[in-house]
């Protein structure tokens, strides 16, 4: 087989889109200095641990996730299980492999994920939707067992939980909430702009392909078995490193139940609601998903007059994340991001609406 | 067998639980011709696309493609040497762009690895612009441009059947088997994908094989006809001569018993 491909006749001019493309990428570079020098001009460490930590971590995840369902097409709501890989693996890393640098343990903890997310989807070859995501959903409760029954996962601690070790870089101490948010947020950045590739790169055009129909993917010559459990593969990775962060740049300390059924759907429910198949979708799910308690907190007191039930409040949230999820799933499949892109088109036409 | 011939049929049998639907058929198909499939519904000719591109395995015969004999054929394997297809009923990938449809059917052609393609490297890059050219010949050819960037699933019938024209057509197969390219479109859009599939034949020297039910259609794009009746072969020839077979006029007309 050779690489050259027989020409017909070329004519192709791409002056237009790189202009479009400038603009984006100061905005985005706004945005990204922006994010980087926030710390210090916050000066309450509130926002940075309450907010844009686990914001952080849960678009992450959300990223991860959305690469195996909203990209390929193969729903999964075990999710937190492979969270929960990354975490117990990058901490035995850090615990058992002295000297080993921060970014390495995280990244073996992602590899490890992807390793076991790839041995999750070799089931992916065989068996499709509902009974595919009945796998993962048994991968999670698997997992979850796992690193609550033995020991050496939490390192015999008597409480089951694990912290980590040390949170350091080339000698800077990370444990600080700016340090774990800085943390964060390389990470994030780092892995945005991998997905982002991805997706746009031949593989990611076949995962697109197998989500939209596998079997004429499979006659143009798409090895369909192999991209789909290499999708479980990438997601797992990314859900690993988010796994760890969720664990240690967030919580502090965690255990198997830091990383139940319920963070699945937490994550599941950031993709639908944020967008499927789409990149910039997973922040607004996530931080539609971590501002929403809030707000219902603050307007809870503000309505009750400072008196307010927490348990009542807890499901309150769970009625309106709800009723939004079968909204998004009726009225707008493609979730918040859709939503953004119509409004972005109908204010720029706006004045010309006829 | 002569180099003249780029695929022979043998005696392939094709049955699903017990019902024949295809009995020991065999014909050849000359290089750089269009080769027409016709026959009643039921006639097995979807079938015999299905088998010439691997995703049916026949219950006997041989398929023989470029002189070599194909076992097992695989619809990957298949797609690797060189045979392309398009299906009845629209096979495309609804919510991807029309470019990135086209674009997918490059994938056999892909040699950049996954971490090449994650971090932006140069030969991925490299690839991925060559990939872009490609595409927009195809586009150009098909006269998709306007197109280009618009969701496939928003897109018009007879549009989308040139669409997967183009993403089985990007690949440059040496054996294009089309499975009605026509159906459900008006006699302009056929004009206009006759001549599609006739420049294809001609300009790129990709050989043809398609179903089709618009006998005019036929008579005008191809110069080899094989008739098909409840699995077998009835006609083989020129469309004068295939019109002349008293057996394809009772396939069509009924006879009297």
């Amino acid at each position: 087989m050779t690489t050259s491909i027989p020409s017909i006749a070329a004519a192709y001019d791409e002056a237009p889109v790189t202009l479009l493309r400038r603009r984006r990428l100061l905005l985005l570079g706004g945005l990204l200095a922006l994010a980087f020098a926030l710390p210090p001009l916050l000066g309450s460490d509130y926002w940075l641990n309450a907010i844009l930590i686990p914001f952080l971590v849960l678009s992450l995840a959300g990223l991860g996730l959305n690469l195996l369902t909203g990209y390929t097409g193969q729903t999964s709501v075990g999710a937190a299980g492979f969270m929960a890989v990354g975490a117990f693996a990058t901490y035995g890393l850090l615990l058992r492999v002295p000297g080993l640098p921060l970014p390495l343990a995280l990244l073996g903890g992602g590899l490890i994920a992807a390793a076991v997310g790839w041995l999750f989807g070799i089931p992916s070859a065989r068996i499709k939707g509902f009974y595919l995501m009945v796998t993962t959903l048994a991968a999670q409760f698997f997992l979850e067992w796992v690193f609550a029954k033995f020991p050496w996962f939490y390192n015999h601690a008597s409480s089951g939980t694990i912290s980590a070790p040390r949170l350091e870089l080339f000698g800077y101490n990370l444990a600080t909430p700016a340090g774990r948010y800085l943390l964060a947020l390389s990470c994030v950045v780092l892995l945005t702009w991998v997905a982002h590739n991805l997706v746009r790169s031949q593989i990611g055009r076949n995962w697109m392909a197998i989500r939209d129909m596998d079997t004429a993917a499979a006659v143009i010559g798409i090895p369909v078995e192999r991209y789909k459990r290499q999708a479980f593969a990438v997601s797992s990775f990314y859900l690993g490193i988010a796994g760890a962060l969720w664990a240690f740049a967030y919580l502090g300390t965690a255990s198997a139940g830091s990383f139940d059924i319920n963070r699945s759907f937490q994550i599941l429910f950031i993709i639908i609601i944020g967008g499927m198949g789409s990149i910039a979708g997973n922040f607004l799910g996530a931080a539609f998903i971590s501002l929403l308690p809030i707000f219902l907190n603050h307007a809870g007191q503000w309505l009750s007059g400072g008196h307010v039930d927490t348990g009542q409040l807890q499901n309150l949230q769970k009625v309106i994340f709800g009723a939004l999820i079968i909204w998004f799933l009726v009225k707008e499949p493609e979730g918040l991001i859709r939503l953004l892109r119509n409004l972005a088109e109908r204010l720029r036409r706006w004045p010309l609406r006829f | 067998m002569s180099d003249a011939e780029i695929l022979q049929v043998r005696n392939i049998s094709l049955s699903f639980k017990g019902v024949k639907a295809i009995s020991d058929l065999s014909f050849s198909v000359r290089r750089g011709e269009i080769c027409a499939l016709i026959g009643p519904n039921g006639a097995g000719k979807s079938s015999l696309l299905n088998v010439l591109n691997g995703v049916y395995r026949p219950d006997s015969g041989e398929l023989i493609f470029e002189s070599e004999r194909l076992r097992r054929v695989h619809p990957l394997e298949a797609a690797r040497r060189g045979i392309g297809r398009t299906f009845q009923n629209n096979a495309l990938f609804k919510k991807m762009s029309v470019v990135d449809n086209l674009l997918t059917g490059l994938s056999r052609y892909m040699r950049s690895g996954f971490l090449e393609q994650a971090l932006g490297l140069p030969r991925a890059r490299r690839e991925a612009r060559l990939f872009r050219e490609r595409a927009e010949e195809v586009l150009e050819f098909l006269e998709l441009q306007p197109w280009r960037d618009v969701e496939v699933g928003s897109l018009a019938y007879g549009l989308q059947k040139r669409v997967e024209l183009g993403r089985a057509l990007i690949a440059a197969p040496r054996l294009l088997l089309l499975d009605e390219p026509m159906a459900g479109m008006n006699a302009e859009e056929k004009r206009e994908m006759s001549r599609f599939i006739a420049d294809i034949n001609r300009d790129l020297g990709t050989t043809v094989v398609l179903i089709e039910h618009d006998i005019g259609v036929v008579m005008g794009l191809s110069a080899h006809v094989v008739v098909l009746d409840y699995g077998r072969k009835v006609g083989d020839g020129t469309p004068a001569e295939v019109q002349a077979n008293p057996e394809v006029i009772a396939a069509y007309l009924g006879t009297v018993h």
